[in-house]
């Protein structure tokens, strides 16, 4: 783990960070990721079924919606910025 | 004014039932209690336009007497990730600004059903990331035995507020800890339930996969009713179990009185007085019949070090969604992209922002086997060993913390040292199963004395068992010593 690392993770993640933090960032990664490498240890459970939880593909039926427009303004009422029924952005393309 | 501080639910409800207080007086107990106590700042803010509440609660009691639902008129805080309509809702954070929840949590639909009286919203750590309330943007909760120390985290406001009686119980969520830890720190009942029995519906995701609602109250038995009263079935969260799921999971309750205890844990890093009050614990279940077993749960060591991976991982996704577009905090960048990069950078705190950048480096590819896979191979390891135990034991008992509160500041410049504080607790959030933290005395340090606690683990659906281990073990024990009045 270095700045160079530290700094591509920010990016990827979309966070802007500091020159003296990105310093900060590398110390507490590090220690975290060798803490965690312990794992490394473990042997014998590559044959382990690897799933995170008990359900698998919960899906309803797409039935009964509810009336259009009900919620329009109660959800956007708390985007930053809107114009008219849409939320506002800065130029994408 | 009602003297709150040995007051529970049940007697409560006689109390209402009765007439020998009105709501608004108890509404009025607790909010005094939260006015003394302000300096710990709990309650991240006290709701202002509960009259209405007030009132209907206290006509239904008037006109259905005994008949009366037992929470109706109860007050209770909530933890500031849990969605209740139109009230504001922060996560300790200062990315979600401005913004109010737009529907109810599942959990409080169902408490407002009964007529709760929702007081406020207490503090947390920032998106429920940390083991002290010192990672909040609001400030730290402060402990109610000893100001210097923390009250745990990451629900520690509600910890706090029902420790000094600001509520008669609350909610907050666990999902390495984050309920049974303050509870032990601030001297009161947490309840982490069986993954999967209480929905998540409403509450704000840290880690999907081990995140659940649970309740804080003075007592087993209070726990028990806010349990029952929070965890049915709701198609709204898939991974919700129905009734006859439940039914099917829970095991065969013909209690072996076998208390399974993992001492290979405990080797290092437990506190000599933590480590005392436990054996005597223990002693006292002898006293009552329990046999107490020896059991090994060899792959429980590599427990903390899964979690840290599977959690910042699941919590790196779920918080993508803050981005200064639909809701809360904005911040100008150059353009979309650099707005996105502004907002979460100063959107989030440290804590926050680490654990998002460790989750995006253990996914990204090239580490992801090394870390994300082998991290839910172990999980899954881990889950064996524990079904395995509990074929031969009833519950599965250790010390919830292995220090009782820390000092203010103490571990804040470290963060690995503030994970190590939940090496108890993660356990039953990577298997799913319940665990409950019963405080089990004090221990005394610089002159205070702070309460230490109990954890009681039991196999899935197993809440029946851990509440009645519970009430046996609160009949052992002077329930009366040190409450905070």
């Amino acid at each position: 783990m270095d700045k160079e690392n530290v700094f591509k993770l920010a990016d990827l993640a979309h966070i802007e960070i500091s020159d003296t933090e990105a310093e900060k960032l590398v110390r507490d990664l590090s220690s975290i990721v060798e803490y965690v490498s312990h794992l490394q240890e473990v042997s014998g459970v590559e044959a382990l079924e690897k799933k995170v939880g008990a359900f698998h593909n919960i899906m309803r039926e797409d039935e009964n919606p509810h009336d259009s427009g009900i919620y329009t303004e109660k959800l956007l009422n708390e985007a930053p910025e809107r114009e008219g029924d849409y939320i506002k952005v800065k130029k994408i393309l | 004014m009602i003297d709150v501080s040995s007051l529970t639910i049940d007697k409560v409800h006689e109390h209402l039932v009765c007439g020998d207080f009105s709501v608004k007086e108890l509404v009025d107990a607790c909010l005094s209690q939260g006015r003394k106590h302000a300096s710990l700042n709990a309650y991240l803010e006290i709701y202002g336009d509960i009259e209405g509440e007030i009132k209907r609660a206290q006509r239904e009691i008037d006109t259905k007497k005994e008949k009366a639902d037992v929470l109706t008129g109860i007050p209770l805080a909530i933890k500031d990730n849990i969605l209740v309509e139109e009230k504001k809702i922060s996560c300790g954070s200062k990315i979600l600004e401005g913004y109010s929840a737009t529907y109810d949590a599942h959990v409080i639909a169902e408490l407002k059903k009964r007529g709760v009286i929702f007081l406020g919203r207490t503090n947390m750590d920032e998106f429920a990331m940390g083991s002290s309330t010192e990672n909040s943007a609001f400030g730290t909760t402060k402990n109610p035995y000893d100001e210097k120390r923390v009250a745990g985290g990451s629900s520690g406001g509600s910890a706090a507020v029902v420790s000094f009686s600001g509520a008669l119980g609350a909610l907050g969520s666990d999902t390495g800890g984050s309920i049974r830890q303050p509870a032990a720190f601030c001297g009161v009942v947490g309840l982490k339930s069986t993954y999967g029995s209480v929905s998540r519906n409403g509450l704000v995701a840290l880690a999907s996969s081990l995140d659940q609602i649970g309740p804080f109250a003075k007592n087993v038995g209070d726990t028990r009713i806010l349990f029952n009263a929070i965890s049915s079935y709701d198609p709204k969260d898939s991974t919700s179990y129905n009734e006859k799921t439940r039914k099917k999971m829970r095991l065969d309750v013909s209690s072996k009185k076998k208390i399974g205890v993992p001492r290979h844990l405990f080797k290092e890093g437990v506190d000599e007085d933590v480590l005392a009050n436990f054996e005597e614990t223990l002693s006292s279940f002898k006293s009552i019949g329990y046999e107490i077993v020896d059991i090994e749960l060899p792959s429980s060591e590599f427990a903390l070090s899964a979690y840290y991976i599977i959690l910042p991982a699941e919590a790196s996704s779920n918080l993508a969604r803050f981005d200064g577009v639909r809701f809360g905090l904005h911040k100008n960048g150059n353009d979309m992209i650099g707005d996105y990069g502004a907002t979460r950078g100063e959107g989030f705190g440290i804590e926050v922002r680490r654990r998002i950048l460790l989750g995006t480096y253990v996914l990204s590819a090239g580490y992801y086997d090394a870390y994300y896979n082998k991290a839910i191979a172990v999980r899954e390891k881990i889950s064996e060993e524990f079904l395995e135990a509990f074929e031969s034991v009833d519950v599965i008992m250790t010390p919830t913390t292995p220090t009782p509160a820390f000092k203010i500041g103490e571990k804040t410049e470290n963060p690995l040292a503030m994970y190590l504080s939940d090496i108890f607790t993660v356990s039953s959030n990577i298997t799913g199963t319940p665990a409950l933290s019963v405080p089990s005395g004090f221990v005394e340090r610089d002159g205070k004395k702070l309460p230490v606690a109990l954890q009681i683990m039991a196999p899935h659906f197993g809440e029946e068992e851990l509440f009645k281990i519970g009430c046996e073990y609160e009949g052992l024990r002077d329930t009366k010593d040190g409450i905070i009045k």
